[in-house]
């Protein structure tokens, strides 16, 4: 027998790869889906699959290193009497407070008012904490409620109406447990300890013709000051952005399938949504079908990790974009260590304990976040310092701006907002066809006009 | 105070007092006043609201407001301390997110009445449509007739008492919100259960109604309440999640 087995190849089968074993083993095991942290672990068309057409002979490139490039950035200016002015198109994503940390939280708001952008509560509302160190703060009105009340809608900068997240379209979130903890516990009005599921639509509106009348009712609570916008996980975002549109929104912000969440259904993360690349094009089409482009902002988010891919989402049609988990991780999220008194600390234990290892940590349901982000525990909380966490976010968001003005710079553009999809091709046709740009050496756009 | 007619409105004890007519002023310029100095203003009315919606929303003021008619959507939302009596019926999510003083209305209110309320008091005189006190988070309601379907679904602080019947789903998924129930109830949602009125229990109801102005007998309510069973994840629960 053993003669016989000797020399035999070990062949994956394709359908019932390891991964599908481990799924059906475990389905078979517990009868239970599997909920987990971050963002979707599948290869996806992404911006990676672009490439910028730089300038040459027949375009003329701006000298990088002299030449100014104009980053500003504003929002909502459709209605609102004080429009969102940021420095760079770079904004910090809803995370919410018991999700991450308070500290967290607070070295975000000092990141981002250091950058001269906006940062964004979440699930949970807005602790006094980072509005003190938010110079410009969008106050997240979400399906559940938590915590949101009209002296914090009175104290934001702009009111973001979640209706949906890029990880989980048509879900609602989770917090588990062992993140319910007593002062997350008071700002949700729920007891302390339990696992909370946050409801997937919101309780006073069900469709676009109600949202309308609520949009309205934010603005006159907030004597149209501030403005409003719209966020949704990206699915049939052509029809979702014109219905968006309708319903009044200064600005609209769209979740592609990368984007992440502190906890939900595994399922929901890998098989719902479209990828953010295909979401921002659809989304500047709906845009300009109505002749909006310009008066309603689109923001894109999900998944967006470099300067490169800021810069390829504004030149398809982005006007800004938003940043959750690339920020976490500039916080330190799948780091080998974290900083104590300015000295790494080994947090390989504590991920052997999670049965994971840095780099493959999607661990953020388990409040047991080896690195102190996304925990409520008080000691893995003191992991995260404020002040150099507010720095390394600081420095992570002045690299991606730098690789965005370098960009634009080396195609010509003087403002980062005059980068267009005729100065991208793409390297695959999936794509192409997404993006709606020309294969990479050819002019063909799969699916396009007169194809 | 351009476009404001001062003078004496109804049930007026003489103070000073705003008035506004619909016919001739905005929703925004009545909201746009109410959201500045009320000092020594006592009573607000607002006349011809013909279904208007967002009036008297985000009011933080002591101040008692009569809508003298039916009225749209919204109706005193996130209220804090006014004292708000709609003299008609009121469309969808009356009162929502209030968190404190009073939203009365007189006649029928549509759906998700007093959504995500957290505190203050809503009252619905005649009838509510479906999911009445849905969301809840520590407001009270009194509904004097019947509530829809899926009312005080996920809430979870406050209480909620119904005069009438209520439609299925009743309390479906509810965390510490009470649901006091006088006729009957056509299902009660996951995890909702009935449980033994209590002394507190008919404590509670009879001081809920008085404050409501309605007359019912406490011992006629029945008390529900969660199971607790959601509380946690429990594979094997299955649909039920």
């Amino acid at each position: 027998m053993a003669d016989r087995l000797e020399g035999l190849a070990l062949e994956e089968n394709a359908t019932y790869d390891q991964e599908a074993l481990n799924y059906i083993q475990r389905a078979a095991r517990y009868g239970m889906y599997d909920i987990r942290g971050l963002g979707a672990k599948r290869s996806l068309p992404g911006f990676e699959d672009l490439t910028f057409l730089t300038g040459s002979m027949s375009r003329y490139p701006l000298e990088g290193y002299r030449e100014k490039c104009v980053t500003r950035t504003a929002i909502g200016t459709r209605h609102a009497e004080n429009p969102i002015e940021l420095d760079i198109p770079i904004t910090i994503a809803g995370m919410s407070f018991g999700a991450l940390s308070a500290t967290v939280k607070d070295a975000l708001g000092h990141a981002a008012s250091e950058m001269g952008t906006s940062t964004t509560t979440g699930d949970g509302g807005m602790t006094p904490e980072e509005r003190a160190s938010s110079e410009t703060l969008v106050y997240q009105c979400l399906p559940s409620r938590y915590g949101f009340n009209p002296d914090d809608v009175r104290k934001a900068d702009a009111i973001e109406v979640v209706v949906g997240q890029g990880a989980k379209p048509g879900g609602g979130g989770m917090l588990l447990g062992l993140k319910m903890g007593e002062r997350v516990a008071r700002m949700r009005t729920l007891p302390p300890g339990i696992d909370q599921r946050s409801a997937c639509r919101h309780p006073d509106w069900t469709g676009p013709d109600d949202l309308t009348i609520k949009i309205r009712e934010l603005r006159e609570i907030t004597d149209w000051r501030v403005p409003i916008y719209i966020k949704f996980g990206a699915t049939r975002v052509f029809n979702d952005v014109k219905l968006a549109v309708h319903a009044g929104a200064d600005a609209i912000v769209v979740d592609g399938m990368q984007g992440g969440t502190a906890a939900t259904q595994q399922v929901f993360i890998e098989d719902t949504g479209i990828p953010t690349l295909a979401a921002v094009r659809q989304a500047r089409e709906a845009l300009e079908d109505l002749d909006m482009r310009g008066t309603v902002q689109l923001i894109a988010s999900g998944g967006i990790r470099t300067g490169a891919d800021v810069a390829k989402a504004i030149a398809l049609g982005a006007d800004a974009v938003s940043i959750g988990q690339g920020v976490m991780m500039a916080l330190g999220c799948n780091s080998p260590h974290y900083w104590q008194n300015g000295e790494a600390v080994s947090a390989l234990e504590d991920y052997k304990a999670l049965g994971t290892k840095p780099g493959y940590c999607h661990h953020c349901q388990s409040g047991k976040c080896p690195v102190g982000i996304t925990t409520q525990d008080p000691e893995l909380e003191q992991r995260v310092d404020l002040e150099e966490g507010a720095k390394r976010v600081r420095r992570y968001l002045q690299t991606l701006n730098m690789e965005l003005t370098t960009l634009a710079r080396a195609c010509g553009k003087s403002d980062v907002h005059h980068l267009e999809p005729e100065d991208l091709v793409a390297l695959t046709v999936e794509a192409a066809a997404m993006a709606k740009v020309p294969l990479a050496g050819t002019d063909w756009i799969p699916g396009g006009a007169g194809q | 105070m351009a476009g404001i007619s001062e003078g004496k409105a109804p049930e007026s004890n003489g103070e000073s007092d705003l008035r506004f007519d619909l016919r001739e002023h905005s929703v925004r310029h009545i909201n746009g006043r109410l959201h500045g100095d009320l000092s020594g203003i006592r009573h607000v009315a607002i006349d011809h609201p013909d279904g208007a919606h967002n009036l008297a929303v985000g009011v933080d003021a002591p101040v008692n407001i009569d809508i003298q008619g039916h009225a749209g959507y919204f109706i005193g939302g996130m209220n804090q301390q006014a004292e708000i009596t709609v003299h008609g019926n009121v469309g969808w999510s009356v009162g929502e997110n209030i968190m404190s003083g009073t939203v009365r209305v007189k006649g029928f209110a549509s759906e998700c009445a007093a959504a995500s309320g957290h505190g203050g008091l809503v009252v619905i005189e005649k009838d509510a449509s479906s999911r009445c006190g849905i969301s809840m988070k520590g407001v009270d309601i009194v509904v004097g007739g019947s509530v829809g379907h899926m009312s005080g679904f996920m809430a979870q602080l406050g209480t909620m008492v119904i005069c009438g019947d209520a439609g299925h789903g009743l309390g479906d998924s509810l965390y510490e919100a009470v649901i006091y129930i006088r006729g009957k109830d056509h299902g009660l949602g996951a995890d909702a259960r009935e449980e033994p009125m209590e002394e507190t229990d008919r404590r509670k109801v009879a001081g809920l109604l008085e404050k409501a102005g309605l007359d019912y007998a406490p011992s006629e309510f029945r008390r529900i309440a969660s199971g607790r069973t959601l509380y946690h994840w429990n594979a094997d629960a299955e649909q039920e999640y």
